[in-house]
């Protein structure tokens, strides 16, 4: 059983949780994530390694309180366990040491992003980024990236924060002023990583996107993880979860992404909606 | 004397209008009295050539022959020498290619029931719920198994047995591989594959779940932590697609995923289980194999009116147990033969229709097996909502990609040393399909004990060295 150490609402609807988890903890790199189950009748879900402490042997997530399972993680309270917990999993992200990156995060897409950005300050490269978000409440993490990162942009759809607008607004304003990047590092909704890579491709900058299919067993076994990329099957949950931008077909796991739907609305109206 | 009738004694089954509604075991076991009738038919011959068939050597006229006088308990010793799983091999083996193939009943009628009584032994056994509790002296070597299938379960439990230290590294949340999120409630009921597996965990043997060798811990790590050995039963991995358009459709699973969602996830009983999963009104499976038979007769059971299985080649080439075949036309799955899929239609991003291709069989080719081509403008299309491809797996990489060292073949398999299940890694063992590929739960389980004879054996040299 691995037992919850810390727990912090971040807002309305996103929480960050601490657990106890050596064998994920010992190994783990940016990009990478685990698949757990809250209860012995749960789901697996996975969630990306938002950070980790190999002394105290303690890895962070920080999930989007969406429907059943989300809602049921939500409801365990510090010092209580969860049933299962399981990682690594997924390539570790490959963090160049470039002079220049820019870092989108969208939503709760901020907390997969903090760890890359981090490694990569660490490493010595110079880092921007965006943060995105409904409004001020939405936007993740701020302080964290504003300690390490050479510039933070705020995009809010309601203006509450930074600019009003998206953060492909901020994108374009700050390539139209002249900043160069070697790579552009995305993460968040499968729409905001689409009007990204639409920005990006034609000017030719580096875009990594981490891709988030439904998965099932997260090691290999069972496909559904499938996305094409470059015109090739890959599984994500071996393969990825990071990607080339150019290469990968976003309508496609859109739609892949929405195959439940139906499902998904039925499980919370049985369990007392959000 | 024994008993001459030319059939089996017949094996009581759910009728198949009523069990294709439910998920409840299709065939129900002999009672001791058909049992015993049964096991009178075995001539007890002196040169066994039955056990030559089967993989792991279960003495099988010895415990008929307790069975014949009523001994079920001493039967289950003689089995459980041999064969730590008796209650799933009974049910899963397939006994017509195996130990009953080379039966002498069968040279004129059928075979000896021979699977059907090592079941009905073990589930009397379980029954009784004695349990033995084994005098085991502890040697404090410790030896890890990487994967809880068969083939993992099989090594663990035999090397526990000879008094070592023994670890199963999982990545599932439930130990039983294929067991338990492959073969579906219905032919393998999952309690008896728990009671099954805690006969070895009662062994000693200790259980890490979670853990996903090559990404939570390394071979070499585990080697460096003083596992003397290492035994890898990771098996087949991967599922294959057939690269075909409209594939990534949605409604287009994987057998893997689709099983695994209703066996391992128990999403028949959605939403009472979170895990949700489509089945539609009318399904196709494609593929020939147990694994194909299991998808379509659980997309049945499901509810899907019609259910599809569309094989390339003909009817005498299925892969599938030739039980299983005959339960899936029961229950009414409709059968495609040398036909073979070009294309899935979509419609707003779902499966609307699957386009294929006629099929005739060429001479065989170097597996002995005739070689479909295709029949030139010969294609049709079927209405379908769900698409289940089972069309076999290629190895995880996980491992391979980790273990320096550890030499695969080219599609990936562990090449072993076929003696004793050594890889190119001293000390590091594998069997299973993930050397073999996809293959049987007994070859699985065959390998598993090959290569704890080995470790024991190496260990004990390495110990008096
Ligand atoms: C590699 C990866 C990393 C992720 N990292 C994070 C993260 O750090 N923080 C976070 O909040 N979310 C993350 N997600 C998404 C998260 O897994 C889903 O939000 C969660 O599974 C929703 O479950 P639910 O039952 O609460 O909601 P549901 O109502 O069941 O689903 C809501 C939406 O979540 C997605 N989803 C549902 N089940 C799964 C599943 N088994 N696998 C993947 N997606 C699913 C679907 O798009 C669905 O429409 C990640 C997903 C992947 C694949
Ligand atoms: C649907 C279906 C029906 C079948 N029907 C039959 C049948 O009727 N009769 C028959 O004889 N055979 C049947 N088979 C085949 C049989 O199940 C397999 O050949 C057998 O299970 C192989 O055993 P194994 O131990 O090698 O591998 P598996 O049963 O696949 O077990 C491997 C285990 O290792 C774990 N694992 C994988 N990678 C790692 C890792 N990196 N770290 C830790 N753990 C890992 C897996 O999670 C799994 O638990 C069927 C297979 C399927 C899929
Ligand atoms: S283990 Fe399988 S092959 Fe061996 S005797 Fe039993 S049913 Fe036959
Ligand atoms: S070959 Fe058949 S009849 Fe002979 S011992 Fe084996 S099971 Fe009995
Ligand atoms: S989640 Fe099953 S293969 Fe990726």
């Amino acid at each position: 059983m691995y037992k919850i150490l810390e727990k912090e609402k971040l807002n309305d609807l996103v929480e960050l949780m601490v657990i106890h988890a050596p064998f994920v903890a010992r190994k783990c790199e940016p990009g990478q994530f685990v698949i757990l189950r809250v209860d012995e009748k749960g789901e697996r879900i996975p969630l990306t390694i938002a950070d980790f402490d190999r002394e105290k042997e303690s890895v962070t997530i920080i999930y989007q309180i969406l429907g059943y399972s989300t809602k049921l993680l939500s409801e365990k309270k510090v010092g209580d366990c969860l049933q299962d917990f399981v990682g690594p999993l997924g390539k570790a992200s490959e963090l160049k040491k470039h002079k220049r990156v820019l870092g989108i995060g969208g939503g709760v897409g901020a907390a997969p992003l903090y760890p890359q950005i981090k490694k990569l300050a660490e490493m010595g490269v110079e880092v921007d980024v965006i943060l995105g978000g409904r409004s001020k409440e939405f936007i993740l993490l701020a302080d964290k990236f504003e300690a390490i990162c050479n510039q933070v942009y705020f995009a809010t759809d309601d203006g509450t924060k930074g600019k009003k607008g998206f953060v492909t607004d901020l994108l374009k304003e700050l390539l139209n002023s002249g900043n160069k990047y070697d790579e552009v590092i995305a993460i968040g909704p499968l729409l905001m990583m689409k009007a990204v890579v639409d920005i990006t491709k034609p000017e030719k900058i580096k875009t990594t996107v981490s891709l988030n299919p439904i998965m099932v067993d997260g090691t290999g076994m069972c496909g559904g993880c499938r996305v094409t990329v470059g015109g090739e099957i890959k599984f994500a949950c071996v393969d990825g979860p990071d990607f080339d931008g150019f290469l990968v077909d976003f309508d496609e796991c859109i739609r892949r992404q929405g195959m439940y739907k139906e499902e998904e609305h039925i499980c919370r109206i049985g369990l007392g909606g959000v | 004397m024994p008993n001459m009738s030319l059939n089996k004694v017949k094996m009581p089954e759910q009728d198949p209008q009523v069990r294709n509604q439910n998920f409840d075991e299709v065939a129900l076991g002999y009672t001791k009295e058909q049992a015993m009738e049964e096991a009178t038919r075995c001539l007890n011959c002196k040169h066994k050539p039955c056990v030559s068939g089967c993989p792991v050597n279960v003495p099988i006229p010895e415990f008929i022959k307790e069975v014949t006088q009523g001994n079920f308990e001493k039967a289950y010793e003689l089995i459980t020498k041999e064969n730590n799983l008796p209650a799933i091999c009974g049910r899963v083996c397939p006994q017509e290619n195996q130990c009953e193939k080379n039966c002498v009943r069968g040279i004129k009628g059928e075979p000896v029931g021979i699977g059907r009584l090592e079941r009905f032994v073990a589930d009397y056994h379980m029954q009784q719920g004695k349990k033995s509790s084994p005098d085991i002296k502890k040697n404090g070597i410790k030896v890890a198994v990487v994967g809880g299938g068969p083939a993992g379960l099989t090594c663990a439990g035999d090397l526990a047995k000879l008094g070592y230290d023994v670890t199963i590294f999982e990545a599932l949340h439930t130990l039983g591989g294929v067991l338990m999120y492959g073969i579906p409630e219905f032919r393998l009921p999952k309690k008896l594959v728990e009671a099954e597996i805690q006969n070895i965990i009662d062994l000693g043997v200790k259980i890490e779940k979670n853990v996903v060798v090559g990404r939570s811990v390394t071979i070499d790590e585990l080697i460096e932590e003083g596992y003397k050995a290492v035994f890898i039963g990771s098996g087949a991995g991967l599922p294959k697609f057939m690269g075909i358009e409209g594939e990534n459709l949605n409604g287009v699973y994987s057998a893997n995923e689709f099983l695994t969602r209703i066996n391992l996830m128990k999403a028949y009983d959605f939403p009472n289980s979170p895990t949700p999963v489509k089945v539609g009104e009318k399904v196709a499976v494609i593929g020939g194999g147990n694994v194909a038979m299991d998808a379509a007769r659980t997309a049945k059971r499901l509810g899907a009116k019609e259910v599809y299985i569309i094989y390339r080649r003909g009817e005498e080439e299925l892969p599938a147990r030739k039980e299983e075949i005959i339960h899936a036309r029961e229950e009414g799955i409709i059968f495609k033969f040398l036909s073979n899929p070009k294309k899935i239609n979509g419609e707003n991003g779902w499966v609307k229709s699957i386009e294929c291709v006629e099929m005739e069989l060429a001479e065989a080719d170097e597996s002995g097996r005739r070689r479909p081509v295709e029949k030139k403008g010969s294609n049709f299309t079927v209405d379908i909502d769900t698409v289940i491809v089972a069309i076999g797996q290629g190895p995880n990489p996980l491992i391979r990609q980790t273990t320096p060292g550890l030499l695969t073949k080219e599609w990936g398999g562990i090449v072993v040393h076929e003696e004793t299940m050594e890889t190119s890694k001293e000390n590091v063992y594998a069997g299973g399909d993930a050397v073999t590929g996809a293959a049987t739960v007994i070859l699985a389980m065959g390998a598993g004990k090959k290569a704890a004879r080995a470790i024991h054996q190496k260990l004990q040299e390495d110990k008096s060295k």
